[in-house]
């Protein structure tokens, strides 16, 4: 009952937190799809610097995400910028290569190679192919991982608080920090909603994105 | 034209290397259709891939217009190759007019065009261009992708062509009625086309030549008819079928085996005039036609000598009759089943054009071989 009435009270305080935290993991996820899906087409060219490329980002999301900003703090002190926006959206970029390169690059690899083929008997460029066949076969697949990396990041984004980058989690830490569950709870509830309607619009525009007649 | 000299393809595998094609050689002229023809894994699609450079060659060269491919450039080589692939390979995210304006779309075609080009092909290969255009691949059954495969590859009127079994996932029916029309095209447009296919029916209908393939090695490159007729050892003689005569039925037309106009009789005439007719010219028989010259029936020389009177009254009805333009395995069918060795032949209008006989039909099949004969004694007189 409390904690509905702390929502009540405090909503538009919890409404410009939930769009902070839209615009954290936006920004970062957005970088990471602008960096993870051209290394995701590059790597389907050379099988071990594949391995070698996913194997890494495997190992990065095994890193907890306190353990990484305490990492990155000297590293971006050296800039003034150890603690707040920079090291949160540097985190989430990292944790989202994982999931988008692993499935661009076995979205594209799997595509039937009668294809590909076909594709070059007709004289298409590789540009043209990646434009024209691989990538638009691809989508489903690479939106799948895109879907995975902004779920996950949305609650590693709540942590992130701790390092002064603001969105939901400062609800949480004040929760935790003043012994107040109305906080801990309303941010634990915004931070959880938000991940499930994330996942729905994001499939809502794969549906949109995917080719007609390609099945998703 | 095009020109395969030693070309040789050997793939490192790792259970050792694989020889799929071994110094082929061959000449395909300009116009004409090669059906590479042979058992599975013999090295068919291997050898049509170094064509368009999907594999490059290991050795040896590809002459297309006496140009060596190799010092082409790849894309632009490929734009001007029709290539149908075994798979058909349309692209799911695209419609069927799209998939068929590919090439024209690469080559910078305006919309207009290329779309009034889809809608053309559609309708040649009897797809109704309003219900098909807009629809994606996976709403077309396997024979309707096949044939939109093949008018892709044909969309911007490559004069090469090179098709890997484009009819196979089409029914036996539907199969001869898109392999005759494909014949019909062929006709007009003159491309030079390499044709796969492990089908012997298909390559003798299809082919100009035909090249038989074995472990890798051209083993024959003949004319459909010589390959039937001399297959050059046991594997070639096997592959054609114990039945490879009555194959060579297919090859020739009523018109090349028809005794041309024989003089016919009219319903009026007397039978001695029928029978004047038959002594002259040492015929067994005389063909009866009405006043347009079709033919209505037959008299015998035993008829006209037996009976007096007009050709009208003493007859023989006509148990088959052959068109000028129907080959001789649909001849012998007749001459089979009706119980006859004889029919007279009519053109298009039914019009009265010759007759044709069972003699007349084995004295054609037997010629290649007595020829083959004589020249081989020739030889033999030659060299003594
Ligand atoms: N990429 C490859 N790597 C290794 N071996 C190959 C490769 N492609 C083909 N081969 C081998 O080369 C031989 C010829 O293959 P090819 O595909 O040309 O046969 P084909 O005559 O087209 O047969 P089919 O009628 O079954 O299509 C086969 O033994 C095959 O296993
Ligand atoms: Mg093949």
């Amino acid at each position: 009952m409390e904690t509905l009435a702390f929502i009540a009270e405090s909503w538009s305080l919890i409404f410009s937190l939930t769009l902070e935290h839209i615009s954290l993991v936006s920004v970062a996820v957005g970088l990471a799809i602008l960096t993870g899906v051209p290394i995701g087409i590059a790597i389907t060219q050379n099988e071990s610097v594949a391995a070698v490329v996913l194997y890494a980002a495997s190992i990065i999301i095994t890193v907890p995400s306190i353990a990484l900003f305490g990492l990155m703090i000297p590293v971006l002190s050296l800039f003034g910028q150890g603690i707040g926006y920079l090291p949160a959206v540097i985190a989430v970029l990292l944790y989202s290569q994982l999931p988008i390169i692993r499935n661009t690059y076995a979205a594209i690899n799997n595509v039937d190679p009668a294809l590909r083929e076909a594709a070059r008997g007709l004289g298409m460029t590789p540009v043209q192919r990646l434009r024209l066949v691989e990538i638009p076969l691809a989508i489903p697949v690479i939106f799948a991982g895109i879907r995975t990396a902004v779920v996950m990041n949305i609650g590693v984004m709540a942590i992130a608080a701790y390092i002064g980058a603001g969105g939901l989690g400062t609800l949480i830490s004040r929760g935790i920090t003043q012994t107040d569950p109305r906080q801990l709870i309303a941010g634990a509830l915004a931070v959880s909603l938000l991940a499930i309607i994330a996942d729905y619009a994001l499939l809502y525009c794969q549906r949109k994105l995917t080719p007609k007649g390609v099945s998703a | 034209m095009i020109q395969l000299e030693n070309l040789t393809k050997i793939f490192e595998t790792p259970d050792g290397v694989v020889t799929a094609a071994d110094n082929i050689n061959m000449t395909v002229p300009q116009g004409e259709i090669c059906v590479l023809l042979g058992p599975s894994g013999c090295g068919k699609t291997t050898t049509l891939k170094m064509l368009n450079r999907i594999i490059p060659p290991t050795s040896g060269r590809v002459m297309i217009n006496g140009e060596d491919t190799s010092t082409l450039d790849t894309i632009s080589l490929r734009r001007n190759i029709g290539y149908v692939i075994q798979q058909i390979g349309l692209f799911p995210n695209m419609t069927i007019a799209e998939n068929i304006s590919i090439v024209p779309r690469l080559l910078g075609w305006d919309k207009k065009r290329y779309l009034a080009r889809a809608e053309e092909l559609l309708a040649m290969v009897a797809l109704e261009p309003k219900t098909f255009m807009q629809r994606y691949p996976r709403e077309l059954s396997g024979g309707q992708q096949q044939r939109v495969g093949v008018i892709r590859a044909l969309a911007a009127d490559p004069p090469v062509m090179l098709m890997d079994e484009p009819f196979g996932a089409i029914d036996p029916i539907n199969r001869e009625v898109i392999q005759d029309e494909f014949l019909k095209m062929q006709e007009e447009l003159q491309k030079t086309i390499l044709f796969v296919s492990h089908d012997i029916d298909e390559a003798v209908k299809m082919a100009d030549k035909v090249a038989i393939f074995n472990a890798g090695k051209l083993i024959q490159f003949d004319s459909p008819d010589a390959l039937l007729a001399h297959p050059c050892n046991k594997f070639v003689e096997d592959f054609v079928g114990t039945d490879r005569t009555l194959k060579r039925l297919r090859l020739a037309k009523v018109a090349d085996v028809m005794t041309p106009a024989p003089t016919p009789v009219k319903p009026d005439d007397d039978l001695q005039t029928a029978l004047q007719i038959m002594q002259n010219n040492d015929y067994v028989a005389v063909t009866m036609v009405d006043t347009l010259g079709r033919p209505i029936g037959s008299i015998t020389r035993d008829l006209a000598t037996a009976k007096r009177g007009r050709c009208g009254d003493h007859f023989y009805g006509l148990r088959a009759i052959a068109r000028v333009d129907d080959d001789l395995r649909s001849v012998a069918s007749a001459m089979f089943s009706k119980d006859t060795t004889w029919m007279p032949c009519v053109d298009d209008e039914g019009i009265f054009r010759g007759e044709i006989s069972q003699r007349g039909v084995t004295h054609y099949l037997g010629a290649t071989y007595r020829s083959r004969e004589a020249q081989q004694t020739g030889v033999q007189h030659g060299e003594v």
